[in-house]
């Protein structure tokens, strides 16, 4: 309190000689103060919007993890000419990637069908092999190739052409490196939207907003007390997922920390603008939780955070690219993972910026402090 | 002495049907205790909350000390304590980091250390406001109106839901503030509040002012200032007439099988009461006698009771 209030004299104020005075800016260091112990004082704050975005990062990390040599399950039906199969691959020196059943027909189709197998293997009486496979599914598409190809080499194919392979598995192009990028974009727009939207109505509901406009207070420094306290905990929890990602699995940070930082901030005050708007009017908690999760969950579908966003027709590709977490999470991956300036991102913030000064400028219009 | 608070012709109709405030006109001096007395959901917050700024009337016309709202509103703000008369302050900040958050927002507020000992909070000064009592959070809310140094303060039902003890606490510091020349309106349906607390009050029902001026005036009005309040058994609806009768008696109110009568001088109404019983072959089942108070006054004007409904 000290900073900001000062004792001074004023001989010519009816007001006592050392009476106190704030400055401008006292009312929003002091609600920025208020809102941050708050924060700090509240456990569940401190899990969703630390712990867990690094739990599901280490989850989501080790399960899709890339295992150094895949191995491809395969059943192969019970007959005549079912140990002659294993013995082939047995033969062809890739007994390691390749883990075969032997199972009744109808254990084995089981098996395919419940996903235990990629392929199932039948050899009829002719000695002729069938392969039963999936062709929706890619692993099932590939087993069957490969099972193919090391069964002819083993039976005696020549190959004519000769060929070597060479294992790329870099930092940067791994599952994880994808996936930090866009838990940074996902951890953004609900730490803003839940920071704010859900804040505010707490406040309006408790006759807390009501009584703070009962006190000279300037409007304008509590919206940006909330926006300022978001941005705080933009860079701790930005900072936070990178080193997480750094430290343990080894992710490589190609971009500038600043301009990572700098995109953070664009994309927690654009979020800040649509979580003061989703919570302009609402009255109640559980209406505005509810808003809330409406508006985010397109974006959870949609902005590429667990996967790409190129799988989605391409139809739609213009709308999910409008949308502000998209623009957020490609331009986080651009500069973690390529390096690009803020330059290039310019079109990618100018959409976040849209939506922000928008929603902010509804938001005004509407918004209830009573 | 100057005018602090004014209202003309106050109206305020939510929604275009449900007429809360409907005509108030109000005139509150300088370095008074005013009071708007009346039953719940009789327009009292709506009219405090419209003269603290924060409602918009339909019609009428507002000042605090000569200025309206739409003249310049943070200036008002900062001559203003107000009390709501719901508000859950934040349960994990301490009472000493609420102070100052208020306190951040005047110009030239009081030292925290100061408020926390008039509003006896000084020894709860590092707790969280969510392990406070009900009548230390009313005080700490008081303690947020009184820390900008304000002229005025609005009280929305200050002491409701405390315990004796606590409403004594907060009559106290209420007349502190008063003693130091400010101005207070409080709105309350407590009787007793207003007659203790306030020098003048409104008597407010339907959102229309029924009754104003003070206490004593008020209670003046009923014609007597004592109440005998008996049960008779042969106590029947003729009756009445008869009780009219009776030496002293100004006012004759029957209330659930109980008699009311409203008496300038009860040594002579009561001697007379029991010959009228008794000459009727009647029985008296009950009889006491007590200060008129602002209760029988409101009962008087609508034939309500103030904590009904």
């Amino acid at each position: 309190m000290s900073t900001v209030q000062q004792i001074r004299e004023k001989p010519s104020s009816p007001a006592p000689v050392g009476a106190l005075q704030n400055g401008r800016w006292s009312g929003f260091v002091h609600l920025l103060d208020a809102r941050m112990k708050e924060l700090r004082r509240e456990p569940e704050v401190v899990f969703w919007v630390f712990v867990f975005p690094l739990l599901l990062a280490l989850g989501l990390g080790i399960a899709f993890r890339n295992k150094p040599a895949d191995t491809t399950a395969i059943a192969v039906v019970n007959g005549p000419e079912a140990s002659r199969t294993l013995d082939l691959i047995r033969q062809s020196g890739h007994e390691s990637a390749i883990h075969a059943d032997v199972l009744d027909r109808a254990q084995a189709m089981k098996g395919f069908r419940l996903g235990k197998y990629n392929l199932v293997v039948e050899v009829d009486s002719a000695g002729a092999f069938k392969y039963v496979f999936d062709p929706a599914r890619p692993e099932s598409v590939l087993s069957k190739s490969e099972v193919d190809d090391v069964l002819q080499t083993a039976a005696g194919r020549h190959n004519p052409l000769s060929t070597s392979s060479e294992v790329s598995s870099e930092p940067g192009s791994r599952y994880i490196d994808f996936l930090i990028p866009g838990l940074i974009g996902m951890n953004v727009m609900n730490a803003a939207m839940w920071g704010i939207g859900f804040a505010i109505v707490d406040m309006r509901q408790r006759k807390l907003l009501k009584r703070f406009v009962a006190t000279p207070m300037r409007r304008s420094d509590f919206l940006l007390a909330l926006a300022s306290s978001r941005l705080i905990l933009m860079i701790l929890e930005v900072g936070l997922l990178l080193g997480f990602g750094v430290l343990v699995f080894h992710m490589r940070v190609l971009g500038s920390v600043l301009v990572i930082l700098l995109i953070g901030a664009i994309g927690a005050l654009g979020f800040a603008g649509v979580g003061l708007l989703t919570a302009s009017r609402a009255q109640k908690i559980e209406s505005v939780s509810g808003l809330i999760n409406v508006v985010m969950m397109p974006m959870w579908i949609f902005s590429g955070v667990f996967f790409s966003y190129e799988r989605f027709p391409a139809i739609i590709q213009p709308f999910i690219k409008a949308l502000p977490l998209t623009a957020l999470n490609d331009a986080l991956r651009a500069t973690i993972l390529e390096g690009a300036s803020l330059a290039a991102q310019s079109s990618r913030m100018l959409v976040l910026g849209i939506w922000g000064i928008v929603c902010f400028m509804l938001a005004l219009r509407w918004f209830r402090w009573t | 002495m100057p005018v602090a608070i004014e209202c003309r012709d106050l109206r305020k109709t939510y929604e275009g049907k449900v007429e809360a405030v409907r005509g108030l006109n109000l005139r509150i001096e300088t370095g008074e205790c005013f009071g708007l007395l009346g039953p719940n959901g009789a327009g009292k917050t709506t009219t405090i909350e419209i003269l603290e700024g924060l409602l918009q009337a339909t019609s009428g016309y507002v000042s605090i000390f000569g200025h309206t709202w739409q003249e310049n509103d943070r200036e008002l703000r900062e001559w203003l304590g107000i009390s709501l008369q719901e508000t859950r302050l934040s349960e994990k900040l301490s009472v000493r980091e609420t102070i100052e958050l208020f306190a951040s927002f005047y110009r030239e507020p009081r030292p925290t250390d100061e408020v926390l000992d008039q509003l006896q909070l000084r020894e709860k000064a590092d707790a969280w406001v969510g392990k406070l009592s009900g009548g230390q959070r009313q005080r700490l809310a008081v303690a947020t109106a009184l820390v900008g140094n304000p002229r005025i303060l609005f009280l929305d039902e200050p002491t409701t839901g405390l315990d004796p003890q606590s409403r004594r606490q907060l009559w106290d510091i209420i007349r502190g503030f008063q003693q130091h020349g400010g101005t207070v309106l409080l709105t309350t349906h407590y009787m007793d509040e207003a007659e203790r607390l306030c020098d003048r009050l409104a008597i407010v029902d339907h959102g229309q002012i029924i009754a104003e001026g003070t206490p004593e005036d008020l209670i003046a009005r009923l014609g007597g200032h004592h109440v005998v309040e008996f049960e008779a058994s042969n106590n029947h609806s003729a009756a009445a007439e008869r009780w009219r009768g009776l030496p002293g008696v100004e006012g004759v109110r029957q209330d659930d099988g109980l008699v009311c009568l409203t008496v300038r001088e009860p040594h002579r109404t009561i001697p007379a009461l029991l010959d009228a019983v008794e000459g009727q072959g009647g029985q008296l089942e009950h009889l006491t006698t007590r200060q008129a108070s602002l209760e029988d006054v409101f009962v008087k004007l609508t034939g309500r009771h103030l904590r009904e409904e």
